[in-house]
C-alpha cells in the first residue's frame, strides 16, 4: 500500500516502513538501545532526505525510550537528580545541535556533515565494541574469570568543583562533567537523529561511575527528553519533520522493542556486545562507502524557496 | 459553493477565449479539468487539451497548415543546483549556482520538432522548447541567464526531466482534423502545488499567428495537505504535539505491554 509522506514529499510503502520500524524497534529492545543509528541510515537509504530522517526519528526515538523509562521508573531503576542535571547540559545540547543543523542546511552541508559524523562515530565506537567484546570473550575461554571491573583510578576531573551527592547512584561527583556529558548527548542528538544511548551509558559507567542498576533507566530519561525537545526545535526552525513517518515508525519500533526485549535475554552479555559492535561498524562502513565512491550524478538540487 | 466553482470555471474558461491580437485565426482552447486534487494515492494524471482553430470566411487556407505548441509552468520556484567534487578522498558539494524564479514544472509539447515550426531566432524570443525556456541565475548582485552550455544550466534541465518535471514532446500535440488538435498534459506524482499556466501557440509559415492562455490549479487535499500546512505555518504546535504523541504511545506501549 503506497502512501505519500507530505514533508518527506515521497511516496513509500506503509509496510516497508513499518517493517522496518518493527525491526529497528526488536534490535533496539534486544540491546537496549534506542536504535537511531539504525533508523536514520535506514531512512537516508531508501530515499528521504537526511534532514528529514534525523528529524523525524527524534520523534521514534523518544517515543521509545519513553516506554522505556517508564518500566525503568517502577523498578526504582532511576536517579531522578542523576537525570535532571544531565538534562540541563543536555536540553542545551539539543539546541545548539539544531542550530548547527540549520546553518549546515543552509550552507548545502548538512548532508556531508551527517554522513561524516555516522561514519566517524560508528567505526570508533563499533571497532571498541567488538574489540573488547572479544578480548573478554577470550578471557572466559581461557578459563580466567571475568572481572567486573568498576573502574577504579581516580580521574582528573574528580576534582572539579561543584560536587553533587547523588543518592541513588552513590557517587560524589563534580557537576560539571555531568553536564558536559548531557551536553554532548543533545548535541550529537540534534544532529545525527540517534538517542546516543549506545554512548552514554558507556561514558557514564566508565567515567561517572554510575552503578549499572540506574544506569539505563536514567540515561533513557536523558534520550526521551533530549529527543521529545528536539522534535519541537526540528518542527519550528526547520519544519523538516514528518508525522506520518514518524508515526509509522513509532508504531512499529514500540511494537519490535518488546520482541527484542525477550531475545536478548537469551545471549549472553559479550556476544551481545560483539553483536552489536559489529552491526555499529557495518552501518559505519556502509556510509564510508557512500561518501568515497564517486557519485553516479555530481550534480543535485535543491528548493531554496517555495 | 458549487455555483461559485463553476464560477470560476467559467472565468478559467472564459481566459481561453482571448486569442491573439487581430488575427485572421482565432484558437479556442479548452482542458478536460481545471483543478488536480492531489491525494495521498495521487500516482500522476493526464490532462487533455483540445484545441480548434477558427477561421473567418476571408482567411485564405495555409499552404503548409498549422502547427501548435503547448506550454505548460508550474509555479516559480527559487532552486539551486550542486556540484560534487572530491575532496580527500570523499565527494563534498562545493560549487552551486542559485536559479531565481524558475517553473517549477514546465512541459513543452508540439505537433512538429520545434526547428521544423520556427526559425531559432523566432523560438529564442518566444521562448519556445526547453532550450529556450529563461532560466536567470544568480550571479553576484545580477541576476541573469547564461550561455546554453553552461554545465550548471545543462545539468538543472537534465536533473528536471530524470524527475519527470521538465517535459519535451515533439509529437505530444496531435492534430485530429486540419483545425482540431489534442494534446495529454502529462503531470506526474510530485507535481508542485500551485497555479500552472497554460499557453497555446498557433504557427502558420514559420511565423505565430495566434495565442491563447488558460491556468490549472494542482492542490493537496486531505490528511497529507493537513499536516504539510501545520508543519509549515504552525512549527511549535505541530512539533509540540508530535512530541506529545510519542511520548503517549510511549506510555501506552509500557501499559499494554507490562509484564509484571
Amino acid at each position: 500500500m503506497q502512501i505519500y509522506l507530505p514533508i518527506a514529499d515521497l511516496p513509500v510503502n506503509v509496510f516497508l516502513i513499518l517493517a522496518m520500524g518493527l525491526a529497528v524497534g526488536f534490535i533496539s529492545g534486544m540491546f537496549g538501545i534506542g536504535g537511531g543509528f539504525l533508523m536514520t541510515p535506514l531512512l537516508i537509504f531508501i530515499g528521504v532526505t537526511p534532514g528529514v530522517a534525523v528529524a523525524s526519528v527524534a520523534s521514534h526515538i523518544a517515543a521509545s525510550s519513553c516506554s522505556g523509562a517508564i518500566s525503568y521508573w517502577r523498578r526504582k531503576a532511576i536517579d531522578p537528580s542523576l537525570a535532571l542535571m544531565l538534562l540541563a547540559g543536555g536540553v542545551l545540547g539539543t539546541a545548539v545541535g539544531v542550530w548547527l543543523f540549520t546553518t549546515l542546511r543552509a550552507l548545502d552541508q548538512l548532508d556531508l556533515m551527517i554522513g561524516l559524523s555516522y561514519l566517524t562515530l560508528l567505526s570508533i565506537v563499533g571497532g571498541l565494541m567488538v574489540l573488547e567484546s572479544l578480548r573478554s570473550i577470550m578471557r572466559t575461554r581461557a578459563g580466567k574469570p571475568v572481572v567486573l571491573r568498576r573502574p577504579g583510578s581516580h580521574i582528573w576531573f574528580h576534582g572539579l568543583p561543584f560536587k553533587f551527592r547523588f543518592k541513588r547512584s552513590m557517587i560524589y561527583v563534580s557537576a560539571i562533567p555531568v553536564w558536559v556529558i548531557g551536553f554532548l548527548m543533545g548535541f550529537i542528538g540534534a544532529i545525527m537523529g540517534i538517542g546516543g544511548g549506545f554512548l552514554l551509558v558507556p561514558m557514564l559507567i566508565y567515567l561517572l561511575r554510575v552503578p549499572t542498576a540506574t544506569v539505563i533507566g536514567t540515561s533513557m530519561v536523558l534520550t526521551m527528553v533530549t529527543m521529545a525537545s528536539a522534535t519541537v526545535m526540528h518542527s519550528v526552525t526547520n519544519h523538516l519533520v514528518d508525522a506520518v513517518l514518524a508515526l509509522i515508525l513509532m508504531v512499529g519500533g514500540v511494537i519490535g522493542a518488546q520482541f527484542g526485549a525477550r531475545a536478548g535475554h537469551k545471549i549472553t552479555g559479550e556476544w551481545l556486545r560483539l553483536l552489536l559492535g559489529l552491526l555499529v561498524l557495518l552501518v559505519g562502513l556502509r556510509f564510508a562507502f557512500q561518501l568515497m565512491v564517486q557519485p553516479e550524478d555530481l550534480y543535485s538540487i535543491r528548493m531554496v524557496t517555495p | 459553493m458549487m455555483r461559485l466553482r463553476l464560477a470560476a470555471l467559467a472565468a478559467l474558461t472564459g481566459l481561453a477565449l482571448v486569442s491573439g491580437p487581430a488575427a485572421a485565426e482565432r484558437l479556442i482552447v479548452s482542458l478536460s479539468n481545471h483543478r488536480v486534487m492531489v491525494t495521498s494515492s495521487f500516482t500522476g494524471v493526464d490532462l487533455v487539451l483540445f484545441g480548434s482553430v477558427e477561421r473567418d470566411q476571408a482567411t485564405v487556407a495555409r499552404r503548409s497548415g498549422y502547427d501548435v505548441v503547448v506550454t505548460v509552468t508550474g509555479p516559480r520556484v527559487t532552486e539551486r543546483t550542486r556540484r560534487k567534487e572530491r575532496v580527500l578522498a570523499i565527494w563534498v558539494n562545493v560549487e552551486s549556482r542559485t536559479f531565481v524564479n524558475v517553473p517549477s514544472y514546465l512541459a513543452v509539447l508540439s505537433s512538429k520538432p520545434a526547428e521544423a515550426i520556427a526559425s531559432p531566432d523566432m523560438l529564442r524570443r518566444l521562448q519556445v522548447g526547453l532550450e529556450n525556456i529563461l532560466l536567470p541565475q544568480r550571479i553576484g548582485p545580477d541576476i541573469a541567464d547564461v550561455v546554453r552550455e553552461n554545465p550548471f544550466r545543462m545539468a538543472f534541465l537534465r536533473l528536471k526531466k530524470e524527475h519527470g518535471l521538465y517535459i519535451e514532446k515533439e509529437n505530444g500535440v496531435t492534430f485530429l482534423t486540419p483545425t482540431l488538435v489534442r494534446a495529454d498534459i502529462p503531470l506526474p506524482s510530485n507535481a508542485p502545488f500551485g497555479i500552472y499556466d497554460v499557453d497555446v501557440k498557433l504557427f502558420a509559415d514559420g511565423a505565430m499567428i495566434a495565442q491563447s492562455t488558460s491556468a490549472l490549479e494542482v492542490i493537496k487535499v486531505g490528511f497529507e495537505q493537513f499536516v504539510a500546512d501545520a508543519a509549515r505555518d504552525y512549527g511549535l504546535l505541530y512539533g509540540l504535539a508530535i512530541a506529545m504523541i510519542a511520548l503517549l504511545i510511549g506510555w501506552f506501549a509500557s501499559v499494554v505491554f507490562r509484564k509484571d
